[in-house]
């Protein structure tokens, strides 16, 4: 390096670096995303690129006993048919247990399972000559009830090793011989909700010169994709490089593979780049949903209202393959009983495989379902006692130094109970409609309103945040710094996955606060970096967010020693060693500085496989919503009024983009409330269309005010929590909480439709 | 078959279009131009909406041989040809003049930078179809109630946001055409 030692610049103290954590500073890809410039995986483009489709089973469980490819292969412009005998490697993938074929052998498990793919010069003669590949099916009766899976052991198997994925107990006491002074017993199901993003899954498969691959791709997590990928393909991992492209949201449904070996199969088979991108139909059975579920729950309390037992069996359905089940077994169980301190615990949480599209994970993971079902019966106990939902939660609140469902202490702040008054005192919206479009069903509504009934509803959820259960769960950054044209700018390289919440302008945002340096770039995130791990479990502020963190701290260190001093300041783009200012450029120089760090949260232990007990989680993020509703009795229609939140996130490090979080995760638990579930009947889907899949549009969603809390978390990089996915679990029982106020229905199932209203049973 | 139509202020032509091919197809897909998104190809989700002579349509539920001769607006040209009540009305030789809005040399519709500082971008997918229907609502309605704004928006989903920053993003966009003057939209 050049030694001469940098001037002194002065001693005022410089201005701190705008764009820092704790400001909303724009998103560096919103340009891009408002100009259609944003390269979406279903944009991506090369000359000579082939198109590759999919044939799916119509069935949901059948016998394959012949596939003539022939005649699709004969279609001028296809270049390549491909069946599950032309897999170079493992035929298996799956996140968690690698159950799940990368093309049907022999058999078909769920309608849609991919059986052949193809590749054509365009999309009109792909699709034309995929009708032509001949596939014989004999088709069996499918398993399709969950409960039966599980418990009936006459019921057919749908794999060789059982239909049971994971069984999770928690023990906690003695919950089968302690009485109660009051009881309530409910029986509870959550409909099959898809995460429903709107960019279709899609990506770009290119041949590299070195019999390897390159895959331009929308995912969550690029290196676990790349191992499931190399194995399948029977490649070493670093033939198979990966390059995240434009994600259109995620939600938990990029976790799995889709279209990623597919597509790389037939590059690799035709030498060609080869482009792949479902339409909404096939994306509806080409990707993981939200487990259906079904759960009994009994409550006992004393007279006063403090919870003395819970005892529940929940059986979600995972469908035909394993998926994400195991942990989302794990999230029911340990979160099962919600926030509350409870002595007694008998709770067993199933995890099924079936013949019904199969299931993983969607924002809330397991903790979504349980929370409904808990909440539905912390308002039964209420109304059982004559309290208010809101103070029969308050007196059985966790708080720093409670103890979970699994005998983990909560150990950073919980005010729940401090949420829960400041939710119920926010000022209600006005009782009265202003226009006729504002009746449940908008102007579609036929009456005066005279069965329109008002209810108010409240629901608390409580989610972990990093991966649990002993994973490890790691996260790799480096960070350059160097000097370009006199000033200094940082560039950020990870692995994470950008799907929209803003992790990008968080990158920038703690290397602006870390490093007092303006100018940040971002490189791509691909695999010639170490793992960044998911993007999901409400982890990457913590995660990416720890380990850029740690880079800078790694690089400011490096910048003091050049200066002699073993700690620096580093602000608006001076040095501040000691009492000396010096210019951050100048002592850089023309050596740049670059580190690279692997982040880890603390350690996790798995549940204990008998009683569930064990510090399984990292990290808990707590949501309160209170819902008003108007009900039209008579139509069975419902009109959201207003949805407000409380969320503690230990420190907010963007406003603007938080609160896109709270608004998305709330909308979306409002979806499960009122309209989202995927019909499915003998195991088919009845609905994979945005025409009868509904989700929110901007007419169901209501004004969602919010308050934001900040108590820090000690152990997390700034205290910032996991922020999320806990909107989207307390949302939903508040709002069906508020229906029952409405319409004093009991309402054991989400979603509500109006026929529950109307004709309850 | 052969169409011919105005993208953007420049004359195009896509030629070996299928017949039973969409608007959004040809566009993405013939003319280099992805920004107008595909999502759901059932004119549900209003992710692919153009101006089509100035008025706005989901680009999926036009067949590409209705366009033939007509003018098309997306989001990679809503900056520079925002169109305007008179292009629309009088059908002019583009169907939608360029206005100032570029005056200041930023390349943003005033409803682009909105969407933007608003915080109502976040996977983006459903952005170019909103950035095309926020432009068309502020024409015809420079300054829309919140009630206004959802009935105009409910042919666009987002699965992201929850829609409360793409309200802000609208009003402040309301706000800026306003201050910019009447030639600004």
């Amino acid at each position: 390096m050049t030694t001469q030692a940098p001037s002194p610049v002065g001693s005022a103290t410089p201005a701190r670096t705008p764009g820092g954590i704790g400001e909303s500073p724009a998103r560096p890809d919103g340009t891009l995303k408002v100009t259609g410039q944003f390269a979406y995986s279903s944009d991506l483009w090369l000359d000579e690129a082939l198109f590759g489709v999919t044939l799916r089973s119509p069935h949901a469980r059948a016998c394959i006993t012949g596939i003539d490819i022939a005649k699709a292969l004969a279609v001028p412009g296809v270049h390549a048919v491909l069946t599950h005998e032309d897999v170079p490697g493992l035929p298996y993938y799956g996140l968690d247990h690698p159950d799940q074929p990368v093309l049907a052998i022999d058999e078909v498990r769920y309608q849609g399972e991919p059986v052949a793919i193809l590749a054509a010069t365009d999309p009109h003669t792909a699709r034309r000559a995929l009708s032509l590949i001949e596939v014989t099916y004999d088709v069996l009766p499918p398993v399709t009830d969950a409960r039966r899976a599980v418990f009936d052991p006459s019921i057919d198997r749908v794999h060789p090793d059982g239909n049971v994925v994971r069984h999770q107990p928690v023990r906690v006491g003695s919950a089968d011989e302690v009485t109660a002074d009051v009881v309530v017993v409910g029986e509870y199901e959550v409909g099959m909700q898809d995460q429903a993003f709107l960019g279709p899954e899609s990506g770009l498969a290119v041949p590299a010169e070195n019999g390897g691959v390159d895959l331009y791709i929308a995912t969550q997590w690029l290196h676990v994709d790349r191992g499931q990928i190399a194995r399948c393909l029977d490649l070493p991992e670093e033939k198979v490089r990966l390059t995240l492209a434009g994600v259109g949201g995620a939600f938990g449904a990029r976790e799995d593979l889709s279209m990623q070996v597919h597509a790389c199969m037939l590059a690799l088979h035709t030498g060609k780049p080869v482009r792949m991108s479902y339409d909404r139909a096939e994306s509806f059975l080409g990707h993981v949903h939200r487990h259906p579920a079904w759960l009994r729950y009994e409550h006992g309390a004393t007279r006063d209202g403090k919870l003395v037992y819970v005892k529940a069996t929940i059986v979600l359905d995972g469908g035909a393959y394993t998926s994400t089940t195991p942990a989302v077994v794990g999230n029911a169980a340990s979160l099962g009983v919600g926030p509350y301190e409870v002595p007694h615990i008998a709770i067993d949480v199933y995890g099924a495989r079936t013949n019904n599209p199969p299931c993983g994970a969607m924002r809330g993971f397991g903790a979504v379902q349980v929370c409904y079902a808990y909440e539905s019966q912390m308002d039964a106990l209420a109304a059982e006692l004559g309290l208010s939902p809101v103070e029969i939660r308050i007196r059985n609140a966790v708080s720093q130094g409670s103890k979970l469902a699994t005998g983990q202490v909560i150990d950073s702040p919980a005010p729940l109970a401090d949420m829960l008054r400041r939710v119920a005192s926010l000022p209600l919206p006005p009782s009265t409609v202003d226009s006729s479009g504002d009746l449940p069903g908008g102007y579609g509504n036929t009456t005066r309103g005279e069965g329109v009934r008002r209810g108010v509803g409240y629901g608390v959820g409580i989610k972990n945040i990093c991966f649990s259960e002993g994973f490890d769960d790691y996260a790799t950054a480096r960070v350059r710094l160097a000097v370009v044209g006199g000033e200094p700018v940082v560039t950020v390289h990870t692995a994470a996955a950008e799907v929209g919440q803003g992790l990008v302008t968080l990158q920038q945002q703690i290397v602006r606060t870390e490093l007092g340096v303006s100018t940040v770039l971002l490189q791509p995130a691909d695999t010639t970096i170490g793992s960044a791990g998911s993007s999901s479990a409400s982890r990457q502020s913590y995660m990416t967010g720890g380990a850029v963190k740690a880079a800078c701290e790694a690089v400011r260190t490096r910048v003091a020693q050049r200066l002699g001093h073993s700690t620096v300041e580093l602000v608006g783009g001076k040095v501040l060693a000691g009492d000396t200012i010096v210019d951050l450029a100048a002592a850089v120089g023309d050596e740049p500085i670059e580190e690279t760090v692997v982040f880890r949260h603390r350690p996790t232990v798995p549940m204990d496989p008998v009683t569930g007990q064990g510090d399984s989680h990292v990290q808990l993020a707590l949501c309160v919503h209170r819902a008003v509703v108007d009900v039209d009795v008579e139509l069975g229609l419902v009109k959201v009024v207003e949805l407000a939140a409380v969320q503690d996130v230990g420190r907010v490090m963007n406003r603007v983009a938080l609160e896109g979080q709270i608004h998305g995760g709330s909308a979306q638990g409002l979806g499960l409330a009122l309209m989202e579930e995927i019909q499915v009947v003998d195991g088919l889907v009845r609905n994979p269309s945005f025409t009868d899949y509904l989700i929110p549009t901007i007419l169901d969603v209501p004004p969602m005010p919010l308050t934001i809390l900040e108590h820090p978390d000690p152990h997390a990089p700034y205290g910032l929590r996991g922020a999320g996915e806990p909107p989207t679990l307390s949302s939903t029982p508040a709002i069906a909480a508020a229906v029952r106020a409405a319409t004093g229905l009991r309402l054991r199932r989400v979603p509500i439709r109006p026929e529950h209203i109307t004709h309850p049973t | 078959m052969r169409v011919t139509l105005t993208v953007n202020g420049e004359q195009r032509t896509a030629d070996d279009v299928w017949p039973g091919e969409s608007l959004l197809f040809t566009l993405r897909e013939r003319l280099g131009l992805p920004g107008t998104k595909n999502a759901c190809e059932q004119g549900e989700c209003g992710s692919c909406t153009v101006l089509l002579d100035g008025l706005p349509v989901c680009a999926c539920l036009v067949a590409a041989g209705q366009a033939q001769g007509r003018t098309v607006v997306t989001v990679e040209g809503i900056a520079r040809y925002p169109g305007s009540i008179a292009a629309r009305n009088e059908r002019g030789a583009d169907g939608a003049a360029p206005t100032a809005a570029t005056a200041d040399g930023s390349t943003l519709h005033p409803v682009q930078e909105a969407f933007v500082a608003a915080g109502a971008v976040q996977c983006g997918f459903c952005t170019p179809g909103l950035v095309v229907a926020v432009v068309d609502l502020l024409r015809t309605r420079p300054h829309p109630t919140d009630s206004e704004i959802r009935e105009a928006l409910a042919g666009n989903l987002c699965r992201c946001t929850g829609y409360e920053k793409i309200l802000d993003a609208v009003h402040l966009a309301a706000q800026r055409l306003a201050a910019a003057g009447p030639d600004a939209s």
